[in-house]
């Protein structure tokens, strides 16, 4: 008995390391800006949504919440198509040098983005894609492609053969058996695969501070970053700017956990 | 080449896109530094070696240096410490599980600029509630010593559940019979987990240890939202050195040096843990 009282116990602190700060920066994003810098600073005696209303007023946020949008839902579908597409082949078909291209693509994961942040930036200026969204779509389709063909190879290769042979018996050919049946029979693992990347790029940071420039292409992470704060920090605004662009990824993780637990195994120990 | 079933075409529009976006920078990166270029004035001339001995004479890269390898030892150290805790005690069976562990993964999945945003004002001097919690009134992200571990301790913070996450599922292919056998034998709680869950987790731990010790010495974002490098350069890593020397001063030359060790350091870390992986697993399969 007293053994299980103890086990609640750590739980308990569990779940509040980990959600503790969040709900402390939702506390900070409802307090007024008289109620920041008061100490205790504990709880606070009024509540107010300004600090909501302020972020969208006068700040090009909606705009950069669209951006952020745009980008990840083009990287998601992007990425899965484009991946999906090399680990049929993979999974499915002949190709010459299956392991070493498997290799390759896992070592892809493993560079380090400022490797290629210069040469990149050289590049995308050269093609006139500066601050533009298609700089930040291209650069994390690549860069999310590794993780999707792990995956998706992984979904596939549990598909029965059989089921693509008995398919191209009745005339289906390659590219059919693709989208008519191997594509719907692994529904699970391409949107467990798109969750993934979704999250990846609305969180990236690095390409799209050195990509964009203006409020026209810029990202969720480099508008928290940037900030504006001449010559105080606005704690209450950032707050609230963090909630609001944390709400969507709270929502993926208490609706998908098991999905995306699923996948960053599978992504990362069978690799 | 006939292979009946044309499998190249399914596969080549992904290794052309991985070759032009990561291959081809690679190369071009190494044909930089060994450049003098800046891009303001559109100078661009050949100077060979001399920035990777520049390198070797500067303080500020072996400061740079000295930071990402304590950054990296010290998370992933404590990383895989309370990531192992939290896997062990989510793995009991208990009510709302699916619930814990949504909650769990909530650090993981938060973006890291707004995580760096939330513990720069947990740690705030004045106003912060750690310091109210802790009952000090210490300057965190403003003295050297404590900027850079409150940076670790961030670090920790958010990729806790990542780990933890690896772990949980290397401790549920466990088979439930070795258990058993074990508390026949009389074996305590320790016994058992040395002797029995700590060896059969390796290969995970080899795992979350690859994954987390790369991620962690590529730190860009947490570090650069959260102290900027300061102060004095403290808590100044190699991807940070190399940001600021890329696109605040514009020596894309010497910049790219800096990339290139990066990227250096990097493949010696994934080919050690490799060698290691496939030297356990040789050793597994020849036991059999």
């Amino acid at each position: 008995m007293i053994k299980r009282v103890g086990f609640y116990v750590l739980l308990i602190l569990v779940v509040i390391y980990c959600s503790g700060p969040l709900l402390w920066q939702f506390i900070t994003s409802l307090k007024p800006d008289s109620e920041l810098t008061r100490i205790p600073p504990v709880f606070p005696e009024s509540l107010t949504i300004r600090h909501y209303i302020s972020i969208f007023e006068g700040h090009p946020f909606l705009r950069i919440i669209l951006n952020s949008a745009i980008v990840a839902s083009f990287t998601t579908i992007s990425s899965l198509i484009i991946g999906s597409l090399c680990a049929f082949g993979l999974a499915k078909l002949k190709v010459r040098y299956k392991a070493l291209i498997l290799g390759f693509v896992l070592s892809v994961s493993m560079f380090p983005p400022i490797a290629t942040v210069s040469p990149l930036y050289i590049i995308i200026r050269a093609l006139g894609l500066r601050d533009t969204w298609w700089s930040l779509i291209i650069t994390y389709t690549t860069f999310s492609l590794p993780l999707s063909i792990w995956i998706l190879t992984n979904f596939f290769r549990e598909i029965p053969d059989e089921i693509y042979l008995a398919a191209r018996v009745d005339g289906c050919s390659p590219f059919q058996v693709f989208y008519r049946i191997m594509f719907p029979l692994s529904a699970p693992g391409i949107f467990t695969t798109a969750i993934l990347v979704f999250i990846f790029s609305w969180n990236e940071f690095l390409f799209a501070l050195t990509f964009t420039s203006t409020p026209a292409s810029r990202t969720i992470p480099v508008g928290i970053a940037l900030f504006p704060g001449l010559h105080e920090i606005p704690w209450g605004d950032i707050a609230a700017a963090s909630v609001v662009v944390t709400i969507p990824l709270i929502i993926l993780v208490f609706a998908f956990q098991r999905r995306i637990i699923e996948g960053l195994t599978a992504g990362a120990v069978k690799g | 080449m006939r292979n009946g079933e044309g499998g190249n075409r399914f596969v080549i529009p992904a290794l052309i896109l991985l070759s032009f976006v990561t291959i081809y920078p690679i190369i071009y990166v190494f044909y930089l530094s060994i450049h003098r270029k800046l891009l303001i004035f559109d100078i661009s001339r050949f100077v060979g070696f001399e920035n990777y001995l520049f390198l070797l004479k500067d303080d500020r890269f072996w400061n740079a240096l000295k930071n990402t390898a304590y950054f990296t030892g010290v998370s992933v150290s404590l990383e895989l410490l309370f990531g192992l805790y939290i896997a062990l005690l989510l793995n009991m069976s208990f009510r709302l599980k699916g619930l814990i562990r949504a909650i769990v993964l909530i650090p993981w999945a938060i973006p890291t600029v707004v995580s760096a945003r939330m513990w720069e004002w947990i740690y705030n001097t004045d106003f912060g509630i750690l310091n109210y919690i802790v009952g000090t009134k210490i300057n965190w992200l403003g003295s050297p010593f404590w900027a850079m571990n409150a940076a670790v301790f961030m670090d920790v913070w958010k990729t806790t559940p990542f780990v933890a996450i690896l772990l949980m599922a290397g401790l549920q292919v466990i088979p439930r019979e070795l258990y058993q056998a074990a508390r026949v034998d009389g074996a305590g709680n320790w016994a058992t987990f040395r002797r029995i869950t700590l060896p059969l987790l390796k290969p995970v731990i080899l795992v979350v240890l690859i994954f987390r010790t790369l991620d962690a010495f590529r730190v860009f974002d947490a570090i650069y939202v959260l102290t900027g490098g300061g102060p004095a350069n403290t808590t100044e890593t190699l991807s940070i050195y190399a940001y600021k020397v890329l696109f605040q001063t514009l020596q894309f030359g010497y910049g790219s040096t800096l990339s290139v060790i990066v990227f250096l350091c990097i493949g010696c870390i994934s080919i050690f843990y490799i060698r290691i992986l496939s030297r356990g697993m040789n050793r597994r399969s020849r036991s059999k």
